[in-house]
C-alpha cells in the first residue's frame, strides 16, 4: 500500500502542472484525513482547506488576546492575594494561548503582523462572548465557569483536528484551561455559601452570562453553511449543536452544587433523549453582537489598537537595541 | 502596513528539555529581537508550569527541512529491509534471554 501510494503521489509530483491532476492531490490529501495522518504545513493541501485552517486559527487566537481585557478588568480589584494571584496566573494563561495560535497560523503563512492588522481593522472576528461587560467580581466566577467551560468542550475535539500544529497547540491549551473553569468555579461556590448579597451576585452573573455562552458554540447547524465541509477534513469533529448540547447537559448538573439556577424556564431533563431541553436561543442578539453591535465591540477593538500603536515605541527600540548589540558582538569578534 | 511588516521580529523555533537525561524537543515557536529575549520569552510562555529545566532557541530561518515531496525516495530504501528488526529471526522458544 505504501509503495502503491509514494508511487502515485511521484506520478501526480511530475505532472503538477497539468490542471487535471489537481483532483488527484485532493484525493491523495483526503485519503490521509479519513486514515487519521496529520497534515504538516509543508504538505500539499487544497487551499480552502489553508484558507479555512488561517481564518479559524487566527480567530481563536485572537478571542485569546481579546479575552484578556474582560478579566484584566478585575485584577486590581481582586478580593484578596490569592485570587489576585490566581487572575494574573489566567490572564497570563490566555495571552500564552494567543501565542500558541498566532505560531501554529504562520506556519500556514501568513505573518503575525497580518493577522493584527486583520482584527485592528474588524476583517478578523474574534469570539463574541468577549464584547459582554464584566460588571462583578462574580462574572470572573461565571467567565470561568460558563465560557472557559464552553471553550473546553470546543477545544478537546480540536486536539485530534488534522493540521499537526494547530493540534499540537490545542493539547497545551487543553492542559493549562481546565485550571480556569475549576477556579472560576470556586469562585462561584464561595459566593454561593456566603451572605445574601453574595449569592445574588452570583446568580446576577449566571443570568447574564448564560445565554451569551450558550451562543459560544456559534449558529445551528442548519445554518452552519461551512459545518459538513470541515467536518469532513477533520477541522471539525462534532456540530455545533452537538457541542452545545453537551454544555448544556453537563451545566445542569453543576448548577445544583452551587444552589443557583440557570436562568432558562424550558431547561428540563427528557427522558426519551436522555438530553436536557432547553428554549430558544435569541439569535437576533447573537447576529448583532458579530456585527459589531454588542455592549464593548468598540471598546475592546480601541483598546487593542491603542495597545497596539502605544507599543510601537517598545518595539522599535527592542529592535535597534538587538542591532547594536549584533554590532558590538562583531566588533568584539574582529 | 508593509513598514511594519518588514519591522516584524524574526521567528524562534523552541526547544525544552523536561528533565535532565532527556532530549530537547520542539515545542512550538515565537517571535523575538534576539537569542536571549528568545529565551526569557520562551521561558514565560512555554515553561509557566515547570515544563522545562532547559531551552534551546534557533532562528527559524536556520531550520533545513526534508521535502514532503522527497519522502518516497528518501525513505523508501528502508522499506525492505525488514531483517534490521529484531522480530525478523525465527528462533527456538527454548533460546532465553534475546
Amino acid at each position: 500500500m505504501l509503495t502503491f501510494v509514494s508511487t502515485a503521489f511521484l506520478f501526480l509530483f511530475l505532472n503538477r502542472n497539468n490542471p487535471n491532476m489537481e483532483k488527484g492531490f485532493e484525493e491523495i490529501f483526503q485519503d490521509k484525513i479519513d486514515k487519521e495522518i496529520r497534515i504538516e504545513p509543508k504538505d500539499w493541501m487544497p487551499e480552502k482547506y489553508r484558507q479555512t485552517l488561517i481564518r479559524q486559527i487566527s480567530q481563536h487566537a485572537h478571542s485569546e488576546i481579546v479575552g484578556m481585557l474582560p478579566e484584566g478588568n478585575w485584577i486590581t480589584r481582586a478580593p484578596n492575594l490569592r485570587r489576585k494571584a490566581i487572575l494574573l496566573a489566567k490572564v497570563q494563561d490566555e495571552a500564552g494561548h494567543g501565542l500558541y495560535l498566532y505560531s501554529a497560523a504562520e506556519t500556514l503563512g501568513i505573518t503575525r503582523d497580518e493577522m493584527y492588522a486583520q482584527l485592528h481593522s474588524g476583517k478578523a472576528k474574534y469570539s463574541s462572548i468577549f464584547n459582554y461587560p464584566t460588571l462583578s467580581w462574580a462574572d470572573i466566577g461565571a467567565i470561568g465557569w460558563l465560557v472557559d467551560g464552553a471553550a473546553i468542550m470546543n477545544q478537546v475535539p480540536l486536539c485530534r483536528n488534522s493540521f499537526g500544529p494547530y493540534a499540537r497547540a490545542m493539547v497545551r491549551v487543553c492542559k493549562e484551561e481546565s485550571f480556569h473553569q475549576r477556579q472560576g468555579f470556586e469562585i462561584l461556590l464561595t459566593l454561593s455559601k456566603g451572605t445574601a448579597a453574595q449569592k445574588r451576585m452570583a446568580q446576577d452573573a449566571i443570568d447574564r452570562w448564560w445565554w451569551p455562552s450558550v451562543m459560544m458554540f456559534g449558529p445551528k447547524d442548519d445554518e452552519s453553511p461551512n459545518t459538513i465541509q470541515s467536518m469532513k477534513w477533520k477541522i471539525k469533529r462534532f456540530t455545533n449543536d452537538e457541542l452545545r448540547q453537551k454544555f448544556i447537559d453537563v451545566c445542569a448538573e453543576q448548577i445544583k452544587v452551587l444552589g443557583l439556577v440557570i436562568p432558562d424556564k424550558d431547561l428540563k431533563w427528557n427522558e426519551a433523549t436522555g438530553h436536557y431541553n432547553f428554549g430558544e436561543i435569541n439569535w437576533d442578539e447573537f447576529w448583532q453582537v458579530v456585527q459589531g453591535n454588542g455592549p464593548c465591540n468598540k471598546e475592546r477593538l480601541e483598546t487593542r489598537k491603542k495597545a497596539w500603536e502605544e507599543g510601537a515605541w517598545v518595539r522599535e527600540a527592542a529592535s535597534a537595541y538587538a542591532e547594536k548589540r549584533k554590532q558590538k558582538q562583531s566588533l568584539h569578534a574582529a | 502596513m508593509s513598514t511594519e511588516i518588514k519591522n516584524e521580529w524574526p521567528l524562534w523555533e523552541i526547544f525544552i528539555r523536561s528533565k535532565q537525561g532527556l532530549d530537547h524537543k520542539h515545542v512550538g515557536s515565537l517571535h523575538a529581537t534576539d537569542a536571549q529575549m528568545a529565551i526569557e520569552n520562551a521561558r514565560d510562555v512555554y515553561t509557566r508550569r515547570m515544563e522545562g529545566v532547559s531551552i534551546w532557541v534557533v532562528e527559524s530561518k536556520f531550520i533545513h527541512a526534508s521535502n514532503p515531496s522527497d519522502a518516497a525516495s528518501l525513505y523508501d530504501p528502508a522499506n525492505d529491509k525488514a531483517y534490521r528488526h529484531p522480530t525478523f529471526y525465527d528462533l527456538p522458544d527454548e533460546v532465553k534471554n534475546m
